[in-house]
């Protein structure tokens, strides 16, 4: 089994955040501020967060923010839920969360609350379990959850949960290994935990390891590295992730470096990008490959990071 | 709107455009370089972001929003204006169905398009029905399994109605593909949620047929004994005693099918309470090599043998074994209590 080539994935997000012309970069202009976490935390990961300068970061990241208090995807952008975790994740990393005028945040973030509990992504009401891990989470890195109706929260995401103990976007939508992670992540922040059928979750998740070691997402799909870390950190934190084979999975992610120009992609052989290269990392961390920062499962931060937010 | 490079006129050039000045990009901490992707793209977004910070709600603004979505249908500001102008513009809503659908099939992951689409559809109300439940089968020839889809029909036949041939419909998806796992969580979606099938209780019967029919067509389907399990969740002891249950777990077991769901089945059965025949125990004794003893617990026996046959949850299928006892005292309790 080939080794996991640090070096040339810090490289590789240093690149990218510098080269914004090419037409992959300009595409996802809008959501630059998920990338810009993306990368980040991968280089935390890895030791090198230090590479980045704070100075330029931190200052655009608060350029994101639209005068709702809630942040865009980059400068100019309307404000959504999904970005405002990341600004928040971001300035976490770099211990700068005092920048942000944490009551105007969190009002904006409680304001997408609805009467069922459920959470919009933004004004225009879209609905989505997504939607609900990334406000609870963004508020108790903020130390606001009591902004919101916690036991309402709670009580939609359970109503999301399936016949196969798994949870979908929506009541009634299929189990799916993504929106499981936002699930069980939310109940995990809220130490709700103890609504899930776990042994029975479990068993659907460590089902998703297919025969190369790698993950799916949903019964008979092809895996995917980003699953390494939806599956993976739901699994940990029901107590359930001894149930797959974690050599097996380790070498399916080493599998999909590209170790010449570094990055990681979905599956071998495709072609990487930051999003792959973090949920690769990330996935290697929650199975303790040697060299790499530990991350925590629910916030999807640093330990360290968490630590310092939450034990200060 | 096909937007052919040889023949776009750069918006620079187009009269009814010449009292605007495009904004250019600011993108980020580091300088930006000189831009060598499509000119076109980087001109459109110049002049949207100027009629964006104008708040221009008009004609041409809209059709530069529909161009820049033709560019790059993930910038969800764009869709967001383009949505204040329909608005501000009372447009006629049909023909933005049709815009979405000249999108969607390269764009049948975008979470912006299906959002917009369903925004459209709620504004037209139950009349749009119809047309989003062809608008989503017309992505499911593509991906029977897309995600963004099956979420949309669901909530167009909740919200909009068209119950009726849903589950016909269901029974097309899985001829086509018996794995498809989105059409088995349909088909559950529907008999607990179809408010003229009477629930749950007055469909279990004709569902497990369905579920076994399935099974044996194709034992080392995932999906097919989940639904079967799942049409039990809540009445354990007909989960027991139901002989269809512990037929096809027999049958499988008997045949050289891989056999993984059908001894996970027997499993459940017996940590329910069931109490298995001998037939039943001489074809997990089968499964067992010469060189291991069956145990005289069967559940004991069956953890032995999946432990050899699904070697990638080993560990699962131990702590299984572990349990047993516990399972097994809890669903004789169950069934007891009933």
């Amino acid at each position: 089994m080939g080794d996991l080539a640090a070096e040339k994935h810090a490289k590789y997000i240093l690149l990218v955040e510098k080269r914004k012309d090419d037409v992959e970069s300009v595409l996802m202009e809008h959501l630059r501020i998920n990338g810009a976490y993306w990368g980040l935390t991968t280089l935390d990961i890895l030791g090198k967060l230090e590479a980045v300068e704070q100075e330029k970061v931190v200052p655009w990241v608060m350029s994101c923010q639209h005068q709702s208090g809630g942040f865009g995807g980059n400068e100019g952008h309307d404000p959504h839920l999904l970005y405002t975790l990341s600004a928040i994740q971001i300035l976490a990393l770099f211990d700068k969360i005092e920048v942000l005028d944490i009551d105007k945040v969190s009002s904006y973030i409680a304001s997408l609350q609805n009467e069922d509990g459920s959470f919009s992504g933004d004004i225009w009401g879209e609905i989505d379990t997504r939607f609900s891990y990334v406000a609870i989470c963004s508020l108790a890195l903020l130390h606001r959850l009591d902004r919101i109706n916690v036991e309402k929260a709670v009580k939609y995401i359970i109503s999301c949960k399936n016949l196969d103990g798994g949870f979908g976007c929506t009541p009634g939508a299929e189990s799916h290994a993504g929106q499981i992670f936002c699930c069980i992540g939310a109940l995990a922040i809220m130490g709700s935990l103890h609504y899930v059928d776990k042994d029975l979750l479990g068993w659907w998740l460590c089902e998703r390891q297919v025969k190369s070691g790698g993950l799916n997402g949903r019964p008979e799909k092809l895996p995917d590295v980003c699953y390494s870390w939806w599956v993976l950190s739901s699994l940990i934190m029901i107590d359930r992730v001894h149930w797959i084979d974690k050599e097996k999975l380790v070498k399916f992610i080493l599998d999909c470096q590209d170790i010449e120009k570094g990055g990681i992609s979905d599956r071998p052989d495709d072609a990487v990008d930051v999003f792959h290269t973090y949920f690769g990392v990330a996935g290697l961390s929650l199975l303790e490959y040697p060299g790499l920062k530990a991350i925590d499962p629910a916030y999807a931060l640093p330990v360290d990071v968490v630590n310092r937010i939450f034990l200060r | 709107m096909d937007s052919d490079e040889d023949d776009r006129i750069p918006l620079s050039q187009r009269p009814e455009w010449s009292d605007v000045t495009p904004v250019p990009q600011d993108d980020g901490p580091n300088p930006v370089v000189p831009i060598s992707y499509s000119k076109e793209f980087a001109e459109t977004m110049g002049y949207v972001r100027a009629v964006y910070l104008a708040d221009e709600r008009s004609h041409r603004a809209l059709q530069l929003t529909a161009e820049a979505i033709h560019f790059n249908a993930g910038n969800y500001t764009v869709w967001q204006f383009r949505r204040l102008i329909l608005e501000a513009l009372n447009a006629d809503l049909h023909d933005e169905l049709e815009f979405v659908e000249h999108l969607a099939s390269k764009n049948s992951k975008n979470y912006q398009l299906w959002h917009h689409r369903r925004w459209v559809a709620e504004k037209l109300g139950t009349e749009a029905a119809g047309r989003e439940l062809e608008f989503t089968k017309k992505i499911f020839v593509n991906d029977a399994k897309n995600y963004h889809a099956w979420s949309h029909r669901q909530w167009v036949l909740q919200t909009l109605g068209g119950w009726e041939d849903e589950l016909a419909y269901c029974d097309e998806l899985l001829e086509d593909d018996i794995f498809n796992n989105s059409a088995w969580n349909q088909r559950y979606f529907v008999i607990t949620r179809h408010p003229g099938l009477g629930g749950i209780e007055a469909t279990r019967d004709s569902e497990v047929s369905y579920a076994v029919k399935a099974i044996l067509t194709k034992p080392e389907n995932e999906s097919s004994w989940r639904y079967l399990r799942g049409l039990y969740k809540n009445s354990m002891p007909s989960f027991v005693m139901d002989r269809r249950v512990s037929t096809v777990c027999l049958t499988v077991l008997t045949t050289k099918a891989n056999c993984v769901f059908a001894l996970s089945l027997l499993l459940d059965l017996l940590s329910n309470g069931f109490e298995p025949n001998q037939e039943l125990k001489n074809a997990v004794e089968a499964l067992l090599p010469e060189s291991r003893d069956q145990d005289s617990d069967m559940a004991v026996t069956i953890c032995s043998v999946l432990e050899i046959v699904d070697p990638m949850r080993v560990n699962y299928w131990r702590w299984r074994k572990k349990s047993l006892h516990s399972e097994v005292e809890e669903g004789v309790r169950n069934l007891r209590v009933h």
